[in-house]
């Protein structure tokens, strides 16, 4: 048993955290975010550049053979600096699908792009019907002699104003909730039919409403198998998972930090608030919040290659707890920051919004207590 | 021990619910929920409420209060907050207009309530400062009398709705050299007295309701005093106590329930809708019984205060579980749209459509915003530590 961390896996996360610190101190996200673009595409070759965006692709994709770790690292650092260029979307997410399941023409074509900065990707997955259930699909494509003809709906596509491709699901059999059926597919954002509705997210990202209309793909655009999508969604949408952990850590611990200093310095009644002990109690259970959401980070990212039980339960046990964590730390760095907490001025209210946010990400705490509490009587 | 609406009370809910559905102004309608309210907004409503002699029930009968009943009171609250109305806005009817009537002398009373009464003036709040929020009485802005004048330095922060005013009632320190409570006087500021400045702060949610005020070498006239110079701190506890009867929001957050299960009525998880999922269905359960003990909770302190007894300490109750509530029904709300509180609509302009359903629109600003409720108003700390020594002597 180790917990340590290698010699590259420090270097790895010492580049991340120069890049963090020299490129998105706090005002200069605000400039980011408050862009007509919402990112910098600078800092998107920088990553390029680092080779963040090559690290978890194999050295045969032209990558550096990164693991679950590895994303860890990369996400825990975005999340203290509140990163928001598409790490996540396109390498961790879509980056997965053509890992996993990609033809070698779709590799050989789009890997290399994406390590190089090239091609931004976001994943088209949520429909308004469907909630949480990756499943439960009313988006269609229908086969036409060698042809899909994709038609509907997704919603909150994080990133979707900066792809250049989607890739989406969609159901080729099968009625609206079944396992079986769901097809994955790669789609331009410049394809026939396809349009956006781009808008900010209250956390300070961008993402897109994306109608589909009788959008024409060949067969070379299906990922992995056709009518047997789902598994594969699954096992992204986990790794997702992993990786949001990893970040909702990396938040929390800045929270947590800045409000015990908070407390150390901002003095009422003549003493420093933090010398009051409902307060030490307080950021006591934040920090002890945070503590076990970084072991439930570790477990999951460590789990992630095993099999498909062990997997999703790892994924589900840990986004309950990161949801539940980062809540309590959210609210209670507000709390104790008092009015200074409300402010859009300070971080911490972004910090705060950020990991309300993603207990909304591919299944909030009710959705993973019910798929682990399924998995754990199975 | 009784709890039925007599005929009586059933005709005067009928008469408010005719009133509201007459009387409202239909270009009011929506704003509430959209968060769109401009300063005529609030006075839209709060004007016609005068004209009907309805905008300060509470008030004593000789400024114009209605001398209704605890039950009266409840009714009247409970129909506004179905008709979604907008609320009165606390600073001048609830808290600077008690104060002035309390311990004014007769001529603040007929300047100043009159003007309240009929929404002459915007009033807003000068407690709080940079160095002075939980720990009020350590306030600084400094008022030093010259001649029949006092001549303000310093400065507040958060004071709401600050960028509409007209009046600020001010907390400001007259004796550097007694005990801080001692050294205190309540001050009327004209707003647009030279020497004001107010910029503006912005909230996590992206809104503009809190704002610095700066005194610069602000002239006060000496009659703008309320009551004792030195005074000023007994005034304020005064106030504290009445701010804190109103802030159960119990007809609110019930309202604002019944919203939530129309949410959950719409969001389907697997088909069949979030309002029938075991466990969302025991959430909304148990936030309905928090929001029954609160009420009954309420109507106990409203009945003892009706009854000669003052809001006591136990008032406190009212305003952390009153927000506890609020902050969990916006939390509920929040969960029950789930991803679909993403986009940020703030900024979207009028005429718009909605990104995704209408009902998620507000749901993540309102839910950040309301974390301010348990730190304004005296934090839930603080109203804590007031039950902990008030009330339990400890
Ligand atoms: C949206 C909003 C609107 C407001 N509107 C107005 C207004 O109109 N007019 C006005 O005058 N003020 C207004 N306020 C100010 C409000 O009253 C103060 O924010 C509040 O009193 C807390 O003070 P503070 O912000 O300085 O926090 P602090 O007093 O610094 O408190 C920070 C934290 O320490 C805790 N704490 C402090 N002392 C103790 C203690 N002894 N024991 C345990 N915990 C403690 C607090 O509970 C809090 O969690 C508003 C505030 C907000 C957020």
């Amino acid at each position: 048993m180790d917990f340590s961390f290698t010699e590259e896996q420090t270097l790895l996360r010492n580049s991340i955290q120069k890049f963090v610190q020299d490129e998105y101190d706090f005002d200069t996200r605000r400039k980011i975010i408050a862009s007509d673009e919402g990112m910098k595409e600078e800092n998107w070759q920088t990553l390029a550049e680092l080779g963040l965006l090559a690290a978890p692709f194999t050295e045969e994709q032209g990558g550096f053979g990164g693991g679950p770790i590895e994303t860890m690292i990369v996400m825990e650092e975005f999340g203290r600096g509140l990163v928001v260029e598409p790490y996540a979307p396109t390498v961790i997410q879509c980056g997965g699908f053509l890992r996993y399941a990609g033809s070698s023409e779709q590799q050989e074509a789009l890997i290399p792009q994406i390590i190089e900065g090239k091609l931004k990707m976001a994943f088209a997955y949520a429909e308004p019907q469907g909630r949480y259930n990756l499943a439960d699909l009313t988006t269609t494509a229908e086969q036409k002699g060698g042809d899909f003809v994709i038609n509907g709906y997704k919603a909150v596509v994080i990133g979707g104003p900066w792809a250049d491709k989607f890739i989406v699901t969609a159901r080729t059999s099968g009625s609206q909730r079944e396992e079986k059926g769901v097809t994955v597919f790669i789609i331009d954002k410049g394809a026939d039919g396809v349009s956006t509705r781009d808008y900010p997210t209250v956390d300070g990202f961008r993402a897109s409403e994306l109608t589909l209309e009788n959008v024409v793909v060949g067969k070379d655009a299906v990922v992995g198998e056709v009518d047997n999508g789902l598994p594969l969604v699954e096992k992204i949408a986990d790794e997702a998972i992993a990786a949001y952990c990893a970040e909702a850590i990396g938040a929390m611990k800045v929270l947590n930090d800045t409000t015990v200093e908070y407390c150390k310095t901002r003095k009422q009644f003549g003493q420093p608030i933090g010398k009051f002990q409902v307060l030490q109690h307080r950021m006591v259970d934040m920090f002890m919040e945070y503590e076990q959401s970084v072991s439930m980070t570790y477990m999951v990212n460590l789990k992630l290659e095993e099999d498909e039980i062990e997997r999703k339960k790892a994924a589900s046990g840990a986004k309950v707890q990161i949801g539940k964590s980062g809540r309590f730390v959210g609210q209670q760095s507000v709390q104790l920051h008092g009015g200074m907490g409300m402010t859009d001025e300070l971080n911490v209210g972004h910090y705060f919004k950020r990991l309300t946010m993603i207990d909304t990400a591919f299944g909030n705490v009710d959705h993973h207590l019910k798929r682990y509490a399924k998995l754990s009587q199975a | 021990m009784d709890f039925n609406f007599t005929k009586e009370d059933e005709a005067f809910r009928a008469e408010v619910r005719a009133f509201i559905e007459e009387k409202y102004p239909d270009s009011l309608k929506g704003k509430v929920r959209r968060d769109e309210l401009e300063r005529e907004d609030f006075l839209a409503w709060h004007k016609v409420l005068a004209e009907k002699g309805w905008v300060a029930p509470s008030w004593p009968e000789e400024w114009g209060g209605t001398d209704w009943s605890v039950t009266q009171r409840y009714i009247w609250n409970e129909e506004n907050a179905r008709a979604d109305t907008v609320p009165l806005l606390p600073f001048g009817l609830s808290m600077v207009g008690p104060v002035i009537y309390t311990f004014g002398n007769e001529e603040q009373k007929k300047h100043y309530l009159p003007r309240i009464y009929n929404g002459e003036d915007w009033w807003c709040q000068g407690y709080s400062e940079p160095g002075s929020g939980s720990d009020l009485a350590s306030l600084r802005t400094k008022a030093v009398r010259e001649g029949d004048h006092y001549i303000v330095n310093g400065m507040k922060t958060w004071t709401t709705l600050a960028q509409y005013a007209d009046w600020i009632f001010c907390l400001v320190r007259t004796d550097s050299d007694a005990k801080a409570q001692e050294g205190i006087s309540f001050l009327l500021i004209d707003m647009n007295t030279p020497g004001i400045e107010v910029k503006p702060i912005i909230t996590l949610d992206g809104s503009h309701e809190v704002n610095e005020v700066f005194l610069t070498d602000v002239k006060v006239p000496v009659e703008n005093l309320i009551g004792e110079e030195n005074k000023g701190w007994t005034y304020a506890k005064f106030l504290l106590g009445h701010e804190r009867s109103g802030i159960a929001g119990v007809a609110r957050s019930k309202r604002n329930i019944d919203r939530l299960k129309e949410i959950a009525r719409s969001e389907l998880v697997d088909g069949e809708q979030l309002i029938r999922q075991a466990d969302f269905e025991g959430k909304l359960a148990q936030l309905e019984i928090d929001l029954t003990a609160l009420e009954f909770t309420e109507l106990r302190t409203l009945a003892s205060e009706s009854a000669g007894k003052g809001p006591g300490p136990e008032s406190s109750i009212l305003k952390i579980k009153g927000t506890e509530i609020q902050q969990r029904i916006t939390e509920l709300t929040l969960e029950a749209v789930g991803y679909q509180g993403m986009p940020y609509q703030r900024d979207l302009g009028d005429n718009v459509r909605p990104i995704g359903p209408e009902y998620a629109e507000m749901s993540a600003p309102t839910y950040f915003n309301t974390r301010k409720t348990s730190i304004y108003g005296g934090s839930n700390e603080i109203q804590r530590n007031i039950i902990a020594k008030m009330v339990l002597g400890l």
